[in-house]
Formats: structure tokens, sequence, C-alpha cells
């Protein structure tokens, strides 16, 4: 099968236009007449499910939250960016393409990242319309800040929330639509696996996470966007819930997965305190902008009182290695260095895996209360979780998986490999490359669902012949049958381990061997002993209770069973890209000085991976990555 | 430190529900509350016994879905903190805990510690939106709003929809979180259009939920993870009885000809 994205010929800037001229549209009386099934209600579902509904399409919405209202963008702090140029700092459609392009390290796909580009703004406009309250200036007009991997002010933001309040407005335009009947909503359902019928997705099988139903429904259409898998590392900052399921289980049906070892490290999280540990907590990177990152420069020290470590004996490493970015240093550099440094034994704090970042000397040039001014909520949040009070002490901080950036391949209109199956969000590859900037992914969750498919999948209906697949179809059926079989084989085991501890066995396993640094050997490593565990998982998990009730156990099996299955892809793939880009650090490929060493020769593509059956390798197809604005370039931040 | 759990349990809506006690030993004060129920959990399964069934999910006290009563009080004694941010160190060893879910008769039982909150969902569908498609928007700085009011429609919005309000209301009442979802919209000029219909919608909504009226002792601030201010339901009832004046508007004969 030949790999075809679709981008529209003509230059850049026109592509989009271009598309929306030649595509086709479904005229309003018959848009009634094709049902699309949106799965997950992120900011890139809530605003897909609102927006094809708006447009006349009838919804089924679903989602494991008791509401939709809380999914996992909830927890998106930062902003949202957008080329408005409020800021008259000479902001453009091309600069906020070229930034996002450069900071995900020439590995994605430019028609793609320009046209996010190009509706940043209406997803500002539409979110003010629906009642966003952004932060605003005096005067009434909205307010910017700055952000990592930009130099203008081009972010909006309503005060630690945005994530919340842009997911309130997506999940009230929602509200709307299921209140006009045109959205059907099933919150606490889960969907278990995709229903292809001649080569195209026609429905999906999802368990009622409260009665433990089992049910099929079909569709025109199936819209993925289901969120990330940084929860394959066990700990990360992804809610609990947040799983690979869907997204694995359409790659498993057909659907190809692109560039899986792009995951995303974030350096100022809140280290772990014990193996109890159940996730980890984000710190705005705000915070290194006055506070120093050290250790001490000898492993002795590493016990004693912080305060009592005298200054020649500390090493802020990050002013030591990036004298011109010093505590400023981007995401994936800052966390290589905090874990070499911690590597050498001399990190601080419970196990040895913590940096300190200090605010003495801030405190003392700026006074206290000035740090409260800018830091006050995180400093409260800090002591909330640690204890401990960072106005008196250094916090102390660690990396922790955060974002995928790898996804389901999707061409230029969202739809994968399989025709009728969408994925937009983080869910799918396309728009971060190898590295994703803050406050981007709010941004293309919004620009997916709000101004894109609801074009591209007009496109698709009307370039189609409609067919109806009845539910009595045999795949169907076939498809319900494996998924009860799954349900009852993970019950029927009735071993010795519990599925937390498979799930945290593995997530030491991808952290240890396949996180911040990737060697051929610790890859193969894990190649070795995924299967293993795969193995002793279902023939030792302990499942609790039965498939007919709310069984939290039975769904966290499951979700587990599936990471198991992914972790594999996810470390092939990270093997097989002999390069480091992004947060894909392979330590064999590195300048002298330790920097990421791309090699745009051979690895200037993007690796999507069919699959072939669990126990034969997945084939890897290649889609060039072709810039013809774009000039690639080395990232330096010495 | 060790301690004494009293946890509910309660098979479904259908069945009777009662306090087990569970020791829970070995637990670091860094472990955060849900944390150290996960390994009363674990501990539950290996030993091949039901674990108890909790909603939470970001664990960062963002998106509301915990909801447990711990000590008579919803979300723990911590002041402006979700239960999936209370840390064990503000509890003493040797102590009794007892753990209960969110009770009022609008928020039915599912299971064990989990009950369903699809009412706020219902409220929200009756009104808590403003009615503009996607790509019907103006340029968002047409239409300016004061920095005082966006402030004021932020803290309105803060509001995580977690319903600690209606657990620890005598009365069970919703006002706090319906006039925190009102005032939000109420408040822009972009909700101005809507806005009696709004109010006069959403509260019949809460009407016929169920939840009790509201006697104003203040509890639901107190125990609010978001600190989400009284003042809003003033503003709410101002809001209210302004729309019962006005009445309807005598709808016009259906427009848009040809």
């Amino acid at each position: 099968m030949s790999l075809d994205a679709k981008i529209p010929s003509g230059p850049l800037a026109q592509k989009w236009d271009r598309y929306k001229s030649d595509m086709k549209v479904v005229n309003p009386a018959n848009k009634r007449k094709f049902e699309v099934i949106v799965v997950g209600t992120g900011l890139a579902g809530a605003s897909a499910a609102a927006s094809l509904a708006e447009l006349g399409y009838q919804v089924k919405a679903f989602c494991f939250q008791d509401t939709p209202r809380r999914a996992h963008s909830i927890a998106a702090q930062g902003g949202i960016n957008a080329a408005k140029n409020y800021q008259n700092d000479g902001d453009s459609v091309f600069r906020l393409f070229y930034d996002t392009i450069k900071g995900g390290d020439f590995r994605a796909r430019e028609a793609n990242v320009f046209r996010l580009a190009q509706v940043s703004a209406s997803i500002i406009d539409q979110c003010v319309a629906q009642g966003v309250p952004f932060a605003r200036e005096y005067g009434g007009t909205l307010t910017n800040r700055s952000f990592g991997g930009a130099q203008v002010s081009r972010t909006f933001y309503a005060r630690g929330q945005t994530g919340q309040q842009l997911l309130l407005g997506a999940y009230q335009a929602m509200c709307r639509q299921i209140s006009l009947g045109n959205i059907r909503m099933f919150p606490r359902t889960e969907m278990l696996d995709l229903v292809v019928v001649d080569g195209a997705a026609r429905g999906i099988v999802v368990r009622n996470l409260v009665t433990g139903e089992i049910s099929l429904h079909s569709a025109d259409a199936v819209v993925l966007a289901t969120g990330g898998y940084a929860n394959v590392f066990f700990l990360s900052t992804n809610a609990i819930g947040c799983n690979v399921t869907a997204t694995c289980r359409a790659y498993k049906k057909g659907a190809f997965f692109a560039n899986p070892c792009y995951t995303q490290i974030h350096p100022t999280c809140i280290p772990v305190s014990g193996d109890y540990q159940a996730k980890l907590t984000l710190m705005s990177e705000s915070l290194r902008n006055d506070g120093r990152v050290w250790v001490p420069k000898r492993k002795e020290d590493c016990s004693r009182e912080p305060g009592a470590i005298p200054e020649p004996d500390r090493d802020y490493y990050l002013e030591r290695k990036y004298p011109s970015y010093g505590n400023l240093a981007p995401r994936d550099i800052s966390s290589r260095a905090a874990k070499e440094v911690c590597d050498e034994g001399r990190g601080v704090g419970p196990g040895g895996r913590g940096v300190y970042l200090d605010f003495s000397n801030a405190i003392q040039r700026l006074g206290e209360d000035a740090i409260r001014d800018r830091y006050g909520n995180l400093f409260e949040m800090y002591e909330r979780i640690t204890g401990e009070n960072a106005y008196r002490q250094p916090m102390r901080i660690y990396p922790a998986a955060h974002y995928a950036m790898g996804g389901t391949w999707v061409d230029y209109g969202l739809m994968s490999t399989l025709p009728g199956l969408f994925v937009v969000g983080e869910a799918n590859f396309s728009d971060h490359g190898a590295n994703r900037l803050g406050a981007s992914g709010l941004m293309q969750g919004l620009g997916d669902g709000y101004f894109i498919l609801p074009y591209t999948i007009g496109h698709y209906f009307a370039s189609t012949k409609p067919v109806k697949i009845p539910m009595s179809h045999a795949e169907f059926k076939k498809v319900e049958e494996d998924v009860r079989q799954f349900t009852r084989r993970l019950l029927s085991i009735n071993g010795k381990r519990t599925a937390t501890s498979f799930h945290k066995e593995l997530g030491r396993l991808m952290w240890e061997n396949c996180g911040m640094a990737r060697t051929r050997q610790s890859l193969e490593t894990n190649l070795k002993r995924i299967p293993e565990l795969r193995e002793e998982f279902w023939k030792n998990v302990k499942v609790t209770g039965s498939g007919e009730e709310l069984n939290q156990n039975l769904e966290h099996a499951g979700r587990v069973a599936d990471f198991l299955e992914f972790a594999e892809l996810l470390c092939l793939d990270a093997l097989h890209r002999e390069e480091s880009c992004g947060g894909h650090f392979r330590v064999e490929h590195q300048t002298e000085d330790g920097e990421a060493k791309r090699d745009d020769a051979n690895f200037a593509y993007v690796a999507a991976w069919e699959f072939k059956g669990l126990d034969r390798k997945p084939e890897l197809h290649k889609e060039p990555l072709v810039f013809e604005e774009a000039k690639m370039a080395t990232r330096s931040y010495k | 430190m060790n301690l004494t759990l009293k946890i509910w349990r309660q098979k479904n809506a259908a069945s009777p529900g009662c306090f087990e006690t569970h020791e829970a030993r070995d637990v670091s004060p860094d472990m955060s509350f849900l944390e150290m129920l996960d390994m009363v959990n674990e501990r539950l399964v290996a030993g091949g016994q039901e674990p108890f069934v909790f909603d939470s999910d970001c664990r960062e006290g963002i998106c509301g879905t915990c909801s447990l009563v711990i000590n008579g009080i919803p979300h723990g004694s911590r002041k402006g903190t979700t239960v999936c941010q209370l840390h064990m160190r503000r509890f003493q060893d040797g102590q009794t805990i007892t753990i209960e879910p969110w009770r009022a008769r609008a928020f039915p039982m599912v299971k064990d510690l989990i009950v369903d909150r699809t009412a706020f969902d219902r409220i929200m569908l009756a009104g808590g939106f403003i009615s503009v498609n996607t790509g019907n928007a103006p340029e968002a700085n047409a239409l300016p709003v004061s920095k005082e009011i966006a402030d004021l429609a932020m803290d309105a919005a803060a509001c995580i929809g977690c319903g600690a309000c209606v657990a620890v209301c005598k009365n069970a009442s919703a006002m706090l979180f319906v006039a925190a979802k009102v005032s939000h919209l109420n408040y822009l000029p972009q909700g101005k259009a809507e806005k009696d219909r709004r109010v006069k919608n959403m509260v019949a909504q809460m009407d016929k939920e169920g939840f009790g009226n509201c006697t104003v002792t203040g509890s639901c601030e107190a125990v609010c993870p978001k600190e989400i201010s009284l003042d809003f339901i003033a503003k709410m009832n101002r809001d209210y009885a302004v729309a019962l004046v006005k009445g309807e508007l005598k709808k016009s004969a259906a427009g848009g000809v040809g």
C-alpha cells in the first residue's frame, strides 16, 4: 500500500485555500443522512463533535469520563498560540508556521503546519464568542504572553487554566447540540474496537463502564480524538485514564501508526517520591525564568541540606553547559542534562532522581513578594504536594513524560490509511514533528476539530458512495465477539500479579531504556523484555470481579494489555530511527559536545508502521518530508 | 504511618451499603490520599478481594472527577484543595478515617464511592452555553470586555463541576454550581443575548433534578476546591428576578421570508 498524503499542489500559502475550493461538499439536506462517531471529548473531539453537529451531521460522541467536560485537555495550563499579531511585534502566519516546524526539529509535514498557523486566528475568535474568559487589558482587548520557542508574544491564556476554559467552551458548544438532539452523548463508555468492513471504518464496539454492557455502533465515519500515549511510561503528567487503546486497536485493524518514538519529556515536574506514586505533576516552565538549576558537585554532598552546601561545591550545570541560554535551554536539552547528572550519582532527594531549582538568588535580588507575585500559585502547589516551602529551600524537579507527538498516520484531510477513519488532536501524528512547542497542543486540537475536520469529512462523504452497512453484518458480530472474548480472557486468568504491577514494570522499562536517552542496546533489551512481560501478563494477571458491572480493575487491565503491545512498536521505531531529533535522542547520534545530531539525508521522513500480526514485524512505510518554504537548519542553544 | 479506614461499600443503587473497615499499613506521609487508596486497593486485588471503586482522573486538582467525603467533609479538611491534592502528611499515625461518596438525591449511587453527577450536564444542556456556531464568530477584539468583567467571569468559570457544594449542603442544593455557570456567561457581553432565558431554564432544570433549595449557610463556598464565591448566587438571584419581571417577550410570527 502506498502512502499518499494528498497534499494539494501549489505554493504553500495557497494549499488550504485550494483544497477548500476544490473539495466536494454535501448539500445541507443530505448532511443529516450521514452519521459520525466521535471517540473522545477533549479539545479535538468536543470541537469536532459540536462543529459537525452544527453542520447537520448526526453525531454520536463517546468518552470514558463521567462527563465530556473532564477530558485531560483540561489540565493544560499555559496557553494557546495564534498568529493574531495583536502585539504589533511582527508575528505572522509564516512566523508561527516556521517556529512550529523548527521547534519540531523539521520532522513535521510542512503543509499541515502551515494550515494550522492559518486557522489559529479563527480559533481565538471562536473561543471568545463562546465566552472563554481570556485574560484582557484594561482597555478591554485581549492580552498575550510570550512562551518557549518563540520571539513574539502570541500566547492567549486564561489564568493558569487555559485548557480548562477552552474545553468548557467546546463542551458548552456540545451541550447546545446535545440539547438540540444533534449529538447523542455516551459518557462512561469506552471504545474497545473498530469495525472495518470492506476496507473502510464502519463502526465501533464499546463497553458501558457502569453496566459492562458491550454494544455496537455503526456510522459513515469514525473520528478518533483519544489523546496521546504518554502513560506507556506509567508515570507521566497524563491523567490516570489516558490510554492508547483506541489508536492501538485501529492500528491492528489497518490504520498505520506514525512516529511512535517521538515522545516529549517535560523538564520541570515534581520528582517521584515513592513507589506508590500514580502520576507526576508538571510545574510551569516559566519557573526557570527566575530559578537556577543545580546539583552538588560531589556525590557525598547529595544527602546534605542544600543550604549547607557552599557555592563553590554546587554545579549549575545548565549555565555551565549552555552559557547563552542557561536555565532557559529548551525542554529536551534540559531534560537530558538533568538525567545525566542524576546518572552520575549527583541527583538529590528520594532515590537520587531530582535536581534543585533554586530561587534564593532571585529572592535576594527582587524580594520574596516579587517572587510570590509571579509564582505564588506554583509555590503553593509545590508545597501541597511535597510539604516543602520553596521560599526557604530550593524546589526539587525532575523530567517526566508529558506528550506524544507520534500518533495515527493521517493524510492532509486528517484521514488515516483506513477510509472513513479520521484522527484528530494529540491522537494523530501530524503537526508537531519530533518535538512540540508550548501552547501549540491546544491550538492543534481545536484547529483540527473546529476548522479542518468539518471540511475534510464532508469532502470524504461527497466523494464516496454512501454504503449503509447493517449492524447485523457478520463483521460487526465478529468484532463484538472478539471484544467479549478479550474481556473473558482477562477475567479467566486469575494469576498472581495485578495489572498495575505490570504497568509499573513496563513503565520502568520504557523510562530507563526508551526515555530521554536511547541506545541500540537499551532498545534491544526492551524489544526482548516487552514480549516476555506481555506473555507473563497473559498468564499471570489477576483481575477481580466480573465484566457485567463497574470494574475499574478490568478497565485498567485492558488498557495495560494494549500498552504492552504498543510499547514494542514504540521501541522498534526508536531503534530504526538512527538519528537524534527533538524528543528522540539516540546516544549514538550526537555531536562532540553532546547535542542531538539529525540525519536529514536518511531520515527526513515520517515512519508509518503497518501492523502485520502480533508475532510479525510491522512493515515500515516512508512518507518523505519535503520542505518547500522552511529551510532545514540545526538547532543550537549554546 | 498506620491508619484505620472506614470505607463505604455499596454494590449498586439497588442494594444497601455499609462501612467496611480496613487497615492501611505503612502509609508514607508523602502519598496523596488517592495514592493511599490505590495502595489499599492493590493489596485487596492481590489478596483476591474486590477493590473499592472511586472516581479520579487528572489528579492535579482541575478535572473535577475525584469526589470523596473524608471525615464528613467533601474533599477533606484542607481549604481550596481537591481530594487528589490532599496528602497524607495532613493525617496522624493511628487515625481512623471515614471515606464516603457524595450523598445527594440528585446524585444517584453508582457503586461504592462513585455517584452519578450527570444532573450537572443536564443543567448545562438547559442553557449553559452561548449559541454561536463554529465559523460564526466576529473578530476577537471587535467587542471589548473590561478587565474587571473578564476577571469576574473567570472567577466564576473556575468551577470544576465536582459537586462538593452539593455534597456538603444540608439541602443538597446546587446553587453554587449553577450560579457559577450562569454568572460566567451572563457577565460577558457575548452571553447577554441569552441572559434571561439562560438563567430561567438552568434554574428550572436544577429544580427538576431534585436539588434542594438554598438557605445561604455558606458551607458550599467553604468546601469549594476553587473557592467560588457566594456572591455569584446573589448575582444569579438578581438575574433570575430581572428575567421574571421582564417576562416572556411576545414571539413574533416566524420571520425570514423566501
